[in-house]
């Protein structure tokens, strides 16, 4: 067995509205910032999985995101998984 | 015979008493669930209440559908129980499957708590029966993720199917279509996001809501003439 870190990162889907982006693209203006646009608020789950492999681990994450972790009426994702480094201390 | 209701009461659960208070004042019988139960106690009907169950963490309604309680209104959803959501209660329902589509966050960012006319498009659901198709009711909304929305293919099964249960006559919050709350394919289950529960008594502002508790009673009341003999057979 392994240990991966997993970085999902979880975003609306086109069409469904972001109202903190939205509102964050309007106050960055008043900053002085008029440069910026299609700003999105998502969100971000971090999490060590353990798995044989790292196609295992991704097919549970595929399965985490599809039953718990977003709702895929209104969120997509992309899953970054990386071999964990050894923990320093471990027994 | 007086029909007995199961309120389910999830950790962040806030409306379960309104509930329980309108369902008493009109002749029915309030039974709290809690949510690790793992059967309904043969209540005739259970409804979903609105709050913010388990802290609407993730999203709303994602952690409370696991609840060992969710297990027993799904079976008795599928055996056509009469089940209503309301408000938070919907969301549930919606992140359970027992309702198609979800609810995204309000259009404008804001936060919605207001009275509103809402127009009842199909009489023949477990929140509707005493109603008439093409009623206005005044039902108050308190909500900010009450935006409805799904897919293409969704909505067009829904109008199809004359799913849409309720809509907004001035839409608050965005909601595709105007859709305030739909059914299940088996017209038993029923969410909308406004709160009929607040809205039994003038003295509340709107006695309006009383027709829809009294439906519910009564698919209650049908529910439990059909199936109870059958269970105590069994």
């Amino acid at each position: 067995m392994a240990r991966f870190t997993v970085r999902i990162d979880v975003t609306h889907k086109p069409g469904i509205l972001d109202p903190q982006g939205a509102q964050v693209e309007r106050a960055l203006p008043a900053l002085g910032w008029s440069n910026v646009s299609q700003v999105e608020v998502g969100k971000s789950i971090h999490l060590v999985v353990e798995a044989e492999s790292e196609a295992a681990a991704r097919a549970q994450v595929d399965e985490m995101c599809a039953r718990l972790l977003t709702n895929p009426v209104l969120e997509e994702y992309t899953a970054e998984i990386e071999l964990a480094p050894a923990e320093e201390g471990a027994a | 015979m007086t029909a007995r209701v199961g309120i389910v009461v999830f950790p962040g659960s806030n409306c379960e008493m309104d509930v329980a208070w309108a369902v008493e004042t009109l002749g029915g019988e309030p039974q709290l669930l809690f949510h690790d139960e793992e059967n309904l106690r043969g209540v005739d009907t259970v409804v979903l209440p609105g709050g913010f169950a388990h802290g609407d963490y993730l999203r709303t309604g994602a952690i409370a559908r696991f609840s060992p309680v969710m297990d027993a209104v799904k079976e008795f959803a599928a055996a056509g129980g009469p089940v209503v959501g309301i408000c938070n209660g919907f969301q549930v329902l919606t992140e359970a499957g027992l309702l198609p589509g979800a609810l995204q966050k309000n259009a404008g960012l804001r936060f919605v708590c207001d009275t509103v006319d809402l127009r009842v498009e199909t009489a023949t659901t477990s929140l509707t029966l005493e109603a008439t198709a093409g009623d206005v009711l005044r039902i108050p909304i308190n909500h900010f993720e009450g935006n409805y929305v799904c897919d293409a293919e969704t909505l067009a099964r829904l109008r199809g199917d004359d799913r849409i249960v309720v809509r907004y006559v001035d839409n608050p919050n965005g909601s595709l279509d105007d859709i305030a709350g739909i059914c299940s394919e088996g017209r038993n289950v029923v969410g909308l996001m406004p709160h009929p529960e607040r809205a039994c008594e003038p003295v509340l502002g709107s006695g309006d809501g009383a027709v829809m508790i009294r439906s519910l009673l009564a698919a209650a009341s049908d529910w439990a003439e059909r199936e109870q003999p059958r269970a105590a057979v069994s």
